[in-house]
């Protein structure tokens, strides 16, 4: 191999390889189609938040005033597909992890360059029909779609949507096809599976999820179409289907879906904590096993979100406690990320702050998620603000967080520009506080009892509702403002250099921005991740 | 912010709350340790920091094994605690009144046994156990008091109960929390406790035709009796003394004639067929309501009992 790539002409940038649009689209280099995917999920990000926007500006007054119940309804479904299908699905992986995978593990490209762009077009697909959704004016059925409201009853267009978010399925499952192949046989030499970057086995860990569990969601969407197009009774009890099967098929995929939104969050952070504090992971072998173990029984939890919806007593005592054991997994994560504070040299850049900002949140999010595995405070909780809350803390605040984190750290490394520290800052301790002051209320709404999904409510739930609408806006001018100091860094920044954080990572070994096959030789390998000696 | 939980007005509300102030302290405290031990960290080995970093870089075991096993054993307590509270609620007492509940896009029609109906409104009396029964006309909704601290679906096709004993006088909100369509946020009411003895009046007052003698008159006016009725000539199981019973079906297997049954046999005749029957009854989905069927089911229950004090006499 090494006389192969010694052959290699003097590199140049994977950006000064081709400036056409035909380049673009046709490229197959991973790290100009993480690039396409960045533009596609920024763009379907902000349209997500502008339906949250209208959302917490209805919420302001307790009366329906500003848009009508349909309306309503319309916007947090749009929020709700958009988000989890167009943004935090796609987000990471199909970003940093296209952009950083082959890097990490010092391989040139994916094992099938041709497939991971046409899993960029599927995603494109699907993002069409879900404009044209849109467009053609809205779907009212939720993001989960729950029968038989969905197959008998609503009048949007579920069709569309479905269709949609099918196609982009497609994608997600040919993505980790691509990940899972491109580890297993495309390691540079002496990368063995216990010196890879956590990044890397959270990707790998999340490939599997995504997989295994993506089919599921693709027929249960099929039978949903059957149902609503040619009146097969399956779901809907009026036919002789059931309704609940349909809750058992949704989240037998939307579960291991919130894993597969959260464990890539959990590989970004890793990086940027041992980054920042110039020191190895605590517990490198835990969080390994830990990143598995979530990603295992992740699979096995799905009846948590059915505690009341007339599944059995005893079924849900299963769920109950298997959901209780996956947070064990989350509280080692925590711990280690910690502990390996301690006796860094702890540097607060912004993609430090990020990440110390996930890790507050994730815990907030999964301490509130131990509530809703004991089925008794469910049966209060479930359905309410305070679900809301807790998964936003998971998605949002845990998430979002790191992969804006993940952003500002390899952004040197993506665009070969530095931005400015004290804006990236000043955006990243914004967020964190406009983030509280947005979903905090939250938890205390669904404790007081107001149910998720109302345009309208109770005149006591006012105030907190106000401060939360307050908090929103916040968040909208902290997420818009990187878009401002990256933008501007991508023309007038200083140039970074090949390892402006002086991180360990073979990403780090090459130039920035890279030249189009990475490296000029490929690196050879002979010690564990994170070999900060220097603490 | 315990001051701002709902009031409790229901057997379970303090055991609900005591379970979620435990888990507020503990998960509370292990947090906010965490979050002081985070600060401490970034303050001491801040960059510029001339604090002792020997020997960094070593991972312990027995820390790793502590803050995994710690947690797992608190966890699996907490679990034991919420599941014993959990049976209790799902499990209504034996001696429970049933009401039954009928949810539509967009109203909550509620049934007593007297024949008192209501919409959007429940009447209970204080300190007895009552025992919900429910079923939905169309879409997936849910009835949730936060008062109680009790919430179920309410499914299209099938029987959810829930049960409470209330403990306290006055009006509580209902809520439906299984979002159900355009007006899903104005399919709310009132649940009102009262004192046994104004309830007495209250249900006195309303008083209307009794459930079972409305399904009477439904088991002619629907065609029931002329297949079921004991004049028919109809090849027709008997349907004295139903209710409750073991009924042999077509394919071999055995199933106990309960509200599920009842009400699958009307609608959805096809599903079990009883042994030795020809599939002739016609389905009545589409036909009658699910209130319909409730008052039908009401009637085959009396039909039992009086079945029941006519063998107990002979």
């Amino acid at each position: 191999m090494n006389s192969i790539e010694s052959a290699v002409p003097p590199p140049r940038s994977y950006l000064d390889d081709g400036h056409s649009l035909r380049s673009w689209l046709f490229t197959h280099d991973h790290k100009r189609i993480a690039i396409l995917y960045a533009l596609a999920i920024t763009f379907f990000f902000f349209l997500g938040g502008f339906a949250a926007m209208l959302i917490r500006l209805e919420l302001i007054t307790p009366a329906g005033d500003l848009l009508t119940a349909d309306a309503y309804n319309k916007a947090f479904t749009f929020h709700g597909v958009v988000m989890v299908w167009f943004f935090l699905i796609p987000s990471i992986p199909a970003t940093l992890g296209n952009f950083l995978l082959p890097m990490m593990i010092g391989a040139r490209d994916m094992a099938f360059p041709r497939l991971n762009l046409f899993s960029w077009y599927l995603y494109m697909i699907g993002g069409l029909f879900t404009l044209a959704m849109l467009v053609l004016g809205g779907v009212d059925t939720g993001w989960t779609f729950y029968t038989p409201f969905s197959t008998m009853f609503s009048n949007g267009h579920v069709m569309l949507t479905v269709v949609g978010v099918f196609v982009v399925g497609f994608s997600s499952i040919l993505t980790g096809i691509n990940f899972i192949v491109t580890t297993h046989s495309m390691r540079a030499p002496g990368m063995t599976w216990m010196r890879l970057p956590l990044f890397v086995w959270a990707m790998y860990a999340v490939a599997l999820v995504m997989v295994l569990a993506t089919p599921v969601l693709a027929m249960t969407l099929s039978l949903i179409a059957l149902e609503r197009i040619f009146g097969v009774g399956i779901f809907d009890p009026a036919l002789g289907g059931d309704p609940v099967l349909f809750q058992h098929f949704f989240w037998f995929y939307s579960h291991p879906a919130v894993y597969i939104m959260v464990l890539p969050a959990m590989g970004v952070v890793s990086e940027l904590i041992t980054a920042g504090a110039r020191k190895r992971i605590f517990g490198y072998r835990f969080m390994v096993w830990a990143i598995v173990g979530i990603s295992v029984v992740g699979f096995l939890v799905w009846g948590h979100h059915m505690f009341v919806a007339g599944q059995s007593m005893y079924a849900s005592m299963v769920f109950s406690i298997l959901s209780f054991i996956i947070a064990v997994p989350s509280a080692i994560k925590v711990f280690n990320w910690t502990a390996t504070l301690y006796k860094g040299r702890i540097d607060f850049n912004a993609p430090m702050l990020y990440a110390l900002g996930f890790v507050g949140l994730f815990m907030l999010g999964g301490m509130t998620g131990i509530f809703l595995a004991a089925t008794a405070l469910d049966v209060s909780l479930h359905d309410t603000y305070f679900v809301v809350a807790h998964f936003h803390y998971i998605m949002v605040g845990g998430s979002v967080m790191a992969y804006l984190g993940g952003i500002h750290f390899w952004w040197p490394k993506v665009t070969g520009r530095l931005y400015s520290q004290a804006w990236a800052r000043f955006a990243a301790i914004l967020m964190f506080f406009g983030f509280n002051l947005t979903f905090f209320p939250q938890y205390l709404l669904g404790y007081e009892g107001m149910p998720r999904r109302y345009h309208e409510y109770l005149p006591q739930f006012q105030v907190l509702n106000i401060l939360s609408s307050a908090g929103a806006s916040i968040l909208a001018v902290s997420y818009l403002l990187p878009l401002v100091y990256l933008g501007w860094s991508l023309r007038h920044g200083p140039r970074a250099g090949p390892n402006p954080w002086r991180a360990k990572g073979l990403e780090w070994l090459t130039d920035s921005p890279p030249p189009t096959h990475n490296f000029e030789v490929t690196p050879v390998v002979n010690e564990g991740p994170y070999a900060y000696e220097d603490a | 912010m315990m001051t701002m939980a709902p009031p409790q007005a229901s057997t379970l509300a303090g055991s609900v709350d005591t379970l979620f102030d435990v888990m507020l302290a503990l998960t509370g405290t292990i947090s906010v340790a965490v979050f002081v031990v985070m600060i401490f960290f970034c303050v001491k080995y801040r960059r510029r920091s001339h604090a002792d970093r020997s020997n960094a870089n070593q991972t312990r075991l027995g820390v790793e094994v502590a803050w995994t096993v710690v947690p797992f054993l608190m966890f699996m307590a907490l679990f034991g605690w919420s599941i014993s509270l959990w049976s209790r609620m799902r499990t209504p007492p034996a001696d429970a009144a049933p009401i039954y509940v009928v949810a539509k896009q967009w109203m909550w029609k509620v049934q007593h046994p007297g024949g008192q109906r209501e919409i959007d409104s429940l009447h209970v009396p204080l300190g007895r156990p009552i025992r919900l029964v429910m079923t939905s006309q169309d879409v997936i909704h849910d009835f949730y008091v936060p008062a109680f601290r009790q919430k179920q679906d309410v499914l299209p096709g099938r029987y959810t109960q829930l049960w409470f004993t209330a403990t306290r006088e006055g009006e509580y909100p209902l809520l439906c929390s299984q979002y159900c369509g355009t007006d899903h946020a104005r399919m709310t009411g009132n649940v009102t406790v009262m004192k046994p003895a104004d309830y007495a009046r209250w249900l006195q007052a309303h008083a209307g035709t009794g459930l079972a003698e409305q399904g009477a008159e439904r088991f002619r006016r629907f065609g029931c009796s002329g297949c079921h009725g004991s004049q028919s000539s109809v090849h027709a199981p008997d349907l004295d003394g139903l209710y409750g019973s073991t009924v042999p079906l077509a394919d071999g297997s055995q199933v106990r004639a309960d509200d599920r049954y009842i009400r699958d046999s009307i609608m959805l005749p096809r599903k079990q067929v009883a042994a030795g029957y020809a599939p002739i009854m016609p389905s009545y989905t589409g036909r009658i309501g699910e209130d319909d069927v409730l008052a039908l089911i009401a009637y085959l229950k009396s039909r039992h009992a009086t079945t029941e004090t006519a063998r107990e006499q002979h």
